[in-house]
């Protein structure tokens, strides 16, 4: 059956707390840190971008599941923040990993599920018998405007999965998709950042796809809230996806391992993809697994996996996602926070 | 820098592939036509483990123009596994805590770009483990 | 030296930050002196080291245009190149020519003229001399590099941040008594290690600086010279040259300079003298740690032990061993092309008994050592007082 043969994240080490970016505007961090569910970021390193992430969540998914890199057939990147605005970020990524030449190469956008749709991609390759192994990426180095709402969450982060149909960690049992024209954020051509219609995002946009996603997958399958063992949705903010869960009748336990968000912010793009990588890093054989994403403009993925017993040859070779997040990290102040993320004016640059 | 200069060495820069000599298995990086050892011409290729020691390191707080924005930042001579050794940037480090004999592992970086609106160039750097 | 050569004549131009000075203005200066001082009538040949004159002032076929600048008509002119060594080379192609029969009487150059850029582009400009693909592009620069041998260095042997310092002290207490140096002011060891880092552990006061410079030396057969009787005769005995791998992380021992070993030892073999038989020594203190590398790797002190030299005394003009009595790299400037001729005009001075107050007692033999990039390229040449 075809699913994840293997999977891995890759998380930057640098870190800013909301506390210091509500001190720069003047906010009360605690009433920031309440609303948003959210206690600190992930802050890319200046010599970091998406196409560097990618790199290295590829290169982790391929020693850690021994696969030759020559016989991967797919290489898709889907990002909001790919480094260029023509010229791919798959190429690079492909030549890096040894992929090259004998591949097909694709740039994937769409807001925050551009990752989750190069995973949907994968899949139908590889069950369509096009290709045995396809590797597909969701990476974001994400900006918010100084002083914007999106300023304390948009991080960065990256994860990936390969696609196959030989021993998968985890296969897939359903895949839907749900979209519809909704202009809750946006970044226009040439524009640094983005922009987004305040408390429009919620209900008609993040929890009406997200929710109708979740209702038809479950649906489809015949399954309930009850038979998963985890829920993964997409995490703007720590808040969105516990409320979605509920509202589905997931509880906080199968919510806790992949709500990745309080603790690294939104990964945009490698969000909910970061939060099945953590989920797979402790997941048994024979666990369900319904991941949502969430893409703004708008629309969602979703999937049903369900693990196997070949999950246990993976973790001895495995970075877990938690560990990342709570291992070595470097905190920034707004200043050195501004200067990684480009947001001082110089003439060095 | 010139593209072609960039692009030529990027099965280098990306995936540290190396010579290794058919006759006295020394191993050259990045590649070259001849042995420094054995003066034979003929190499396999392959690729260096991405894990190895510092040897040596400094803190480049004066920098050129191209890296001025990552300084004050930690260059040092890499030994690899198979006993190569490669000068990097040492990333993702408190410059002021490296010490010889540290291990490192390889990542994936960018190591400069040619203004905003010019290419990027992407290579090697080592973190400390 | 299969033939002897004299040098019979010597000229520096004023050295220092030269706004009004152009490229071939300071060459021809420094050559104005230099045919002064021989009393030659004419040249046959010149030969000019200039490590950069196209990153520094887009200029080159600097050959024909210091020749047409210097108003010698269409003789044979050369540029050579070896990074900070060019000045050493072109030495050594004029010793060549001369040998050869070629050339009866030549001029043997170095100019840099580094102040057109900025100090970046000058930094820019210099890092060529290193591995452009696989150190420069790395964001290393050169006091990188030497700071990287200086950590070795210190990780090996336990040499002192203190003990690189007093290199620079040294250098300038001689600097101090060089009417020629860029900076001739006396420093104390706490001013160079309260002086900015550049890159750790080197500090601002360990590194050579940028200058604008050209040196001239004159050069015939021993016999011409004898044929002139215009100076006491200073004799070159001998001279090496070697080069090592480009790149600093390539050699097996990071802190030994093997090019500067082996153009040592050839250049003593050639004049068929020892280490110990050198009155004094002008050496590439590029950086402070480069002179205590090059006295271990000139066997004048053992490995490791170079440490302590300038500390010791040893190496001061009025010590055994007296190094860089000009004020060396450090504090006379260090115009790259142009080093490796002015120590042999530094040599000269000493032999011929007029270097006033740094003056060596009894100097009879001394020994240049001019270096190109972290060591890749070395030349030696010993000169006697005949």
């Amino acid at each position: 059956m075809t699913g994840i043969v293997s999977y891995a994240s890759y998380v930057p080490r640098y870190r800013i707390k909301v506390e210091d970016i509500a001190a720069q505007w003047g906010f009360d961090a605690t009433v920031i840190k309440k609303g948003l569910f959210v206690q600190e970021k992930s802050v890319p390193a200046p010599d970091q971008d998406t196409i560097t992430m990618s790199v290295e969540a590829a290169r982790r998914a391929v020693f850690g599941g021994g696969i030759d890199p020559e016989t991967i057939q797919a290489v898709y990147v889907g990002s909001e923040s790919h480094p260029y605005a023509v010229k791919p970020t798959g190429t690079t990524v492909a030549e890096a990993i040894g992929a090259t030449p004998d591949a097909h190469c694709a740039d994937f956008e769409f807001a925050c599920k551009a990752g989750s749709e190069a995973m949907f991609v994968t899949l139908n390759m590889v069950e369509a018998q096009q290709m045995s192994y396809a590797l597909a990426i969701g990476a974001d180095t994400s900006q918010g405007a100084p002083g914007d709402a999106l300023e304390y969450t948009a991080s960065a982060g990256a994860a990936a999965f390969i696609m196959g149909k030989e021993q998968p960690v985890a296969e897939c049992l359903e895949t839907y998709s749900h979209m519809s024209d909704t202009p809750d954020f946006w970044r226009r051509e040439h524009e640094f950042y983005p922009q987004h219609a305040g408390r429009f995002t919620g209900e008609p946009a993040y929890f009406k796809h997200v929710l109708n996603c979740a209702n038809f997958i479950m649906k489809k399958t015949g399954l309930q809230a009850s038979d998963f063992g985890y829920a993964v949705f997409h995490q703007p903010n720590g808040k969105f996806p516990l409320r979605a869960g509920k509202k589905l009748g997931f509880t906080e336990d199968q919510l806790k391992q992949g709500l990745l968000c309080p603790y690294i912010g939104n990964t945009y793009s490698g969000s909910s993809p970061l939060g099945l990588a953590a989920v797979l890093d402790v997941a048994k054989p024979g666990d369900l697994i319904l991941m949502v994403s969430y893409g703004s403009g708008a629309g969602s993925d979703g999937f049903v996996w369900r693990v196997t017993k070949d999950i246990e040859k993976m973790r001895k070779k495995i970075l877990y996602t938690w560990d990342q997040i709570h291992g070595e990290k470097f905190y920034l102040d707004y200043g050195q926070y501004a200067k990684f993320r480009g947001k001082i004016r110089s003439n060095a640059s | 820098m010139a593209i072609p200069e960039y692009w030529r060495e990027i099965k280098h820069r990306y995936k540290l592939e190396a010579g290794k000599c058919k006759s006295c298995g020394y191993i050259v990086f990045p590649m070259r036509l001849i042995c420094p050892k054995c003066q034979n011409q003929d190499f396999d290729s392959i690729n260096l483990s991405r894990e190895g020691t510092l040897i040596t390191y400094s803190v480049i707080r004066v920098a050129s123009s191209r890296f001025v924005n990552q300084a004050p930042f930690a260059v040092g001579i890499v030994e690899l596994k198979e006993g190569v050794r490669i000068l990097s940037q040492i990333t993702d480090c408190n410059i002021n805590e490296l010490k010889s004999g540290m291990k490192m592992q390889v990542e994936f970086r960018r190591i400069f770009d040619d203004g905003s609106s010019g290419v990027i160039n992407y290579g090697y750097k080592c973190v400390p483990m | 030296m299969q033939q002897d050569i004299a040098v019979i004549g010597i000229g520096l131009s004023r050295w220092g930050e030269l706004w009004e000075q152009s490229l071939r203005d300071i060459f021809v200066e420094s050559a104005l002196h230099a045919i002064k001082d021989s009393g030659v009538d004419h040249i046959d040949s010149m030969y000019v080291g200039s490590m950069s004159p196209g990153l520094f002032n887009n200029q080159e076929h600097l050959a024909a245009l210091l020749a047409d600048y210097l108003g010698v008509g269409s003789i044979p002119s050369t540029r050579v190149e070896s990074a900070c060594a060019s000045g050493g080379l072109a030495m050594k192609m004029a010793c060549l020519d001369i040998m050869s029969g070629t050339s009866e009487i030549v001029l043997a150059g170095g100019v840099e003229k580094m102040t057109d850029v900025d100090t970046d582009g000058a930094t820019l400009a210099l890092a060529s001399a290193a591995d452009y693909a696989y150190e420069v592009y790395q964001g290393v620069t050169f006091p990188g590099l030497y700071a990287m041998i200086a950590r070795m260095h210190m990780d090996k042997y336990g040499t002192t941040e203190q003990q690189l310092a007093e290199v620079a002290v040294k250098n300038h207490l001689h600097g101090s008594m060089n009417s020629m140096a860029q900076f001739p002011q006396k420093i104390n060891v706490d001013a160079v290690l309260n002086s900015v880092v550049i890159a750790d552990p080197l500090h601002i006061l360990d590194c050579s600086p940028i200058t604008d410079g050209a040196a001239a030396v004159i050069l015939c057969s021993a016999e011409k010279a004898r044929q002139l009787k215009l100076h006491p005769q200073i004799r070159i005995s001998g001279l090496g040259h070697a080069t090592d791998t480009m790149a600093l992380h390539s050699r097996e021992d990071i802190t030994a300079l093997s090019a500067v070993e082996k153009a040592g030892i050839t250049a003593l073999k050639m004049s068929g003298k020892k280490i110990d038989d050198i009155d004094l020594f002008e050496v590439h203190d590029c950086f402070t740690i480069a002179e205590i590398c090059i006295l271990e790797a000139l066997g004048l002190f053992p490995k490791g032990k170079g440490g302590n030299a300038a500390a010791s005394g040893k190496t001061r003009f009025d010590g055994p061993m007296p190094v860089n009595t000009s004020g060396g790299l450090k504090a006379k400037g260090h115009p790259v092309g142009a080093t490796g001729i002015a120590q042999i005009v530094e040599i000269v001075t000493q032999l011929r008994e007029q270097a006033g107050e740094r003056q060596v007692k009894n100097a009879r033999v001394g020994l240049t050592q001019n270096m190109g990039g972290s060591g890749g390229s070395c030349l030696v040449h010993i000169l006697e007082a005949v």
